[in-house]
């Protein structure tokens, strides 16, 4: 299969003209056929014969010196503005919304020759950590599908999980890229807050929302983060700190990178078989010359509560858009998983409230900050689990709105305080589900964190292993 | 004896006239478009998805008005969403700032001019207009020989909303809404409650109209609504052995500014000089100085007659009225509203460093009281005429051009005629040339002129032809002069001057 090669075997593939972008699409869109219906991954699939022309076109343009990403196909999660594409958020109160402008990182791919071919199902507004909390059904994880995928970008990583696009731009607020990567067997790379622009990324809670790529292998993730970030006029909170040549860092070498274990990602409530293959994998590291360095994040318990005040206070505000005079929805279209964020956060804003527990939560927020910064300080980066538990049957967490918020645990502290973390395959289940770890760095240290991942992966295969459903008939 | 004191505080909205709007790169020219929603985009759209970046020059323009109003610029300032619903409000929420706006403080001082108008009854006792009328009710207000303070509490910036339109087409009421205006930036500036009159008011107004105008940083039109005034109006109850002349300074002003109140007491009767009212009447819709004159007046007598029937006011908003004159409540909001403040996230904060401060502090033009002071000083200018022509500060370039001008040809004109000419004929500055003007003023002089000799020749002819008069002014009847200077006056079919005239004559009849 064309869609098992990494991109940059993709692109190079494609200048050799050993195979063309037309056979990478076909076989994308031979994908969408035959599992399409059943992972329900999609919102909307762009018409195989606009992206097949488009594909061809490509093919008849490309020189030498053409993008590394020219003609190949990837799909976006429905959060991204997309001019003249229905954009919906995974939400009725969007369902029949077509944008008039582009999102800054779909114009980015647009103008290195990507092929856009879908938008994906999703957490309606980010709200979710399973791609069930969606107006378009829920979405179903191909290593087993009475599962879910994972969220809220879970319709980006079950289409590079089961071959239906090379790869996909997640969005992150609390493990939105991370926690469905991790399930779905592929990378996901969170990125530092203000590292890629959020233009035209409809948001869910403005100050942790991160625009980062998600594909098969790190080293594909450094490629995309390579195009994609960088300072945009159109985004005050993007920041014009250098981007570096990702992809050029990436030398396999890790001798003497110090990997910090903080025990209280560790502890009760974590699967023994999740626990197990990090083990396992900060083992290897420690054979490929890291060095492990057991520390402690005593704040660990207050991240959850951090999180889930100030993501819904911002999202209260930034959801009152849709007050149902424009977009042709009410206000009663939205989920009730939506509403309950919606009015978490009026009353945590409320006069009265508003001290006890928005400027709480960003006073805690302010020691996670140096939380974090204590413990990089003795370390490169933090080895840490995504998931507490492999991939939840699907309506588990859906009837269980507490046990909805939990499964965030390991992936809502990072948001707060905007450091990047790179979630990668490291093992599976007795009965073959995936599961995955997260690198954490300093703030701007994705060049490390790709080059760690890309040299796990040269030393492993978890990342390569297809689900079972690409093998049936 | 119960006396009572007005007590208004200002807030005050200036659309600022930058080339784009405050967080898009949009023409920021509403008054002037030619069609609704053609100067708009994702982001004053509120589409999903879309970003503000502020903009540089009205946040700069923001600090300029704070130094030029005396306040101290926060070093540390941000932005923050005010949240409610309207749907001129396409976000949803107005970016604003809340607790840390771009200036605090400062001050205008305004003349003591604008008591004199007042003609109190009794030294004491200042009645305001509808007022006056009724003796029943005494009302204090300060009265001072030189100008009055009035303190700036903030002046932080934020963005305008849209403007909704209610019309019929085609037979059905609609409400439109042109989203031209939306996002243009806009400043607002809130006093202290230390305005004790209507007349204050009007004067605290003109004042800042015209130090935002010397800046050049907005229209300021009251017709158009890119300067829109708030009174917030409460009358104290004060018994008479107050000393009418203390200044009423609260002591802790965080709480007296526009949006918030003293609310410690629950009767409105109180003696203590720094305590405010316990309601306040905000009254919106003015769009003219002399509505807020008036728009003060009426309340101030409605809440007195209230007080007199010993309740208090409800604390609400009101609408001016103006072709009847009268303030009306506006709809009552089912409960206090709550704008769920928080630090806007898409926008990080801004800081100021003092050099970048300084380096504003050059940009500010030559402000009004100073220009004043110069133009009195450097053109030996009468003060009220100085004042006239400093009223507007293109007005006052085009005085010094043509003084300029006058200085350049080494014209014999003086200064003072052209200063009179300009006032007088109100001379449009917009049209005018310096240079025309001076000649049209030269030559207009010139002919007014009689040269000394027909001067001689007149007089000579008229003294002859009067002897019966002249007997009289030589018999010390020196009044009839007058008689002679008239005469004079019409056989020059008005030229000449009648000083110059008379001085010549009384040579003559010596």
């Amino acid at each position: 299969m064309l869609l098992d090669k990494t991109i940059s075997e993709l692109a190079a593939g494609l200048r050799k003209k050993e195979f063309s972008s037309v056979d990478i699409v076909t076989e994308c869109y031979d994908a969408i056929e035959k599992h399409g219906k059943e992972l329900n991954a999609f919102i909307t699939v762009i018409d195989n014969t606009t992206a097949l022309t488009y594909a061809q076109k490509k093919d008849n343009e490309r020189t030498e010196n053409t993008s590394p990403l020219h003609g190949i196909p990837f799909v976006l999660k429905d959060a991204y503005i997309t001019q003249r594409i229905r954009t919906t958020s995974a939400s009725n109160v969007l369902k029949n919304y077509i944008p008039q402008y582009n999102a800054t990182v779909y114009q980015k791919l647009l103008d290195a020759g990507a092929i856009l071919i879908g938008k994906m199902n999703m957490d309606a507004w980010g709200h979710g950590g399973s791609t069930e909390n969606t107006d378009f059904g829920p979405a179903k994880n191909p290593w087993d599908t009475t599962r879910v995928a994972g969220g809220s970008s879970g319709g980006p990583a079950i289409a590079i999980a089961a071959r239906m696009s090379a790869f996909a731009i997640g969005e992150d607020t609390g493990g939105s890229i991370r926690n469905p990567a991790a399930w779905c067997n592929i990378t996901g790379l969170k990125v530092t807050y203000g590292r890629v622009s959020r233009y035209g990324t409809i948001a869910y809670a403005s100050s942790f929302d991160t625009v980062g790529p998600m594909a098969r292998t790190a080293e594909d993730c450094a490629l995309l983060l390579e195009l994609v970030a960088g300072q945009d006029p159109y985004d005050a909170t993007s920041s014009p700190h250098k981007v570096p040549k990702y992809t050029q860092k990436l030398t396999g070498n890790i001798e003497g990178i110090k990997v910090g274990i903080p025990k209280e990602f560790f502890g009760q409530g974590l699967d023994s078989e999740i626990k197990k293959s990090i083990d396992i994998a900060a083992k290897k590291f420690e054979s490929m010359g890291a060095k492990l360095i057991e520390l402690s994040m005593p704040m660990f318990d207050y991240g959850l509560p951090v999180y889930y005040l100030i993501g819904p206070s911002e999202t209260s505000s930034n959801l009152a858009r849709y007050d149902g005079i424009r977009y042709g929805q009410g206000r009663n279209q939205f989920t009730p998983e939506t509403m309950r964020r919606i009015m978490i956060g009026t009353y945590a804003l409320s006069a009265g409230y508003y001290d006890a527990y928005y400027k709480k939560a960003q006073q805690a927020r302010t020691l996670f900050i140096k939380e974090y910064e204590k413990a990089l300080s003795s370390c490169d980066v933090l080895l840490m689990p995504v998931n507490p538990t492999p991939p939840t049957k699907i309506g588990e967490l859906m009837s269980d709105p507490l046990a909805n918020l939990l499964a965030d645990v390991y992936t809502t502290s990072q948001n707060p305080v905007g450091v990047p973390s790179l979630a990668l395959p490291c093992g599976f289940t007795t009965t073959n589900l995936p599961i995955g770890m997260q690198l954490v760095g300093k703030m701007f240290s994705e060049d490390l964190l790709l080059n760690i991942g890309y040299a796990y992966q040269q030393e492993t295969d978890w990342h390569k292993r297809k689900p079972g459903i690409l093998e049936s008939p | 004896m119960v006396t009572y004191k007005t007590i208004v505080g200002m807030e005050i909205h200036v659309e600022l006239k930058t080339k784009s709007k405050m967080f898009c790169g949009c023409k920021n020219d509403p008054f002037h478009a030619p069609k609704p929603n053609i100067y708009t985009c994702p982001v004053c759209l509120g589409l999903p998805g879309a970003l503000p970046v502020p903009n540089k020059k009205a946040v700069e323009w923001t600090i300029m008005l704070g130094l030029a109003l005396g306040s101290e610029i926060s070093l540390f300032s941000k932005f923050d969403r005010k949240n409610y619903f309207y749907p001129d409000l396409p976000k949803g929420y107005q970016i604003s700032q809340y607790d840390q706006p771009i200036a605090r403080g400062g001050k205008i001082v305004i003349a003591s001019e604008a008591k004199q108008s007042f003609s109190p009854r009794h030294p004491e006792l200042v009645s305001g207009s509808k007022i006056a009328s009724s003796s029943r009710f005494n009302l204090i207000g300060t009265s001072r020989n030189d100008g009055k303070t009035i303190r700036i509490h903030r002046v932080h910036l934020e963005e305008d909303t849209g403007k909704l339109i209610h019309s019929t087409v085609n037979g059905k009421k609609v409400s439109l809404i042109d989203f031209n205006r939306s996002g243009v930036p806009l400043v607002e500036i809130v006093t202290e409650p230390d305005i004790n009159s209507s007349e204050e008011a009007k004067a605290f107004l003109k004042k800042l109209h015209q130090i935002i105008r010397y800046l050049d940083i907005s229209d300021a039109d009251m017709e158009k609504g890119s300067m829109r005034l708030e009174p917030n109006i409460s009358v104290k109850i004060m018994s008479l052995r107050i000393n009418a002349k203390q200044s009423f300074s609260p002591r802790h002003p965080e709480l007296v500014s526009g949006s918030k109140i003293a609310s410690s007491s629950s009767t409105p009767r109180n003696d203590d000089e720094s305590e405010l009212p316990s309601y306040k009447v905000e009254v919106k819709n003015i769009n003219s100085f002399n509505f807020v004159k008036k728009a003060i007046d009426y309340e101030v007598g409605r809440q007195i007659e209230i007080l007199e029937a010993g309740e208090t006011p409800v604390q609400e908003t009101r609408g001016w009225e103006e072709k009847k004159g009268v303030t009306l409540p506006q709809r009552r909001k089912e409960a206090a509203h709550d704008y769920r403040y928080f630090p806007e996230p898409d926008i990080p904060p801004m800081r100021v460093t003092k050099d970048q401060i300084s380096e504003l502090r050059t940009k500010i033009p030559e402000l009004p009281d100073v220009k004043l002071a110069r133009f009195i000083k450097n053109y030996q200018l009468k003060p009220e005429d100085a004042a006239r022509l400093t009223d507007e500060v293109e007005l006052a370039n085009f005085f010094e051009k043509c003084a300029s001008q006058l200085s350049i040809i080494n014209s014999k004109l003086s200064i003072q005629s052209l200063a009179n000419w300009i006032i007088n004929k109100k001379v449009d500055y917009t049209k005018a040339s310096p240079e025309e003007l001076i000649k049209v003023i030269t030559a207009t002089k010139q002919v007014k002129q009689v040269d000394e000799v027909e001067l001689t020749r007149v007089i000579d002819q008229i003294i002859a032809a009067n002897p019966q008069p002249v007997a009289e002014y030589k018999k010390g009847k020196t009044g009839i002069i007058m008689f002679f200077v008239g005469q004079v006056k019409r056989e020059l079919k008005g030229r000449g001057d009648a000083v110059s005239i008379r001085k010549i004559l009384q040579e003559q009849l010596k």
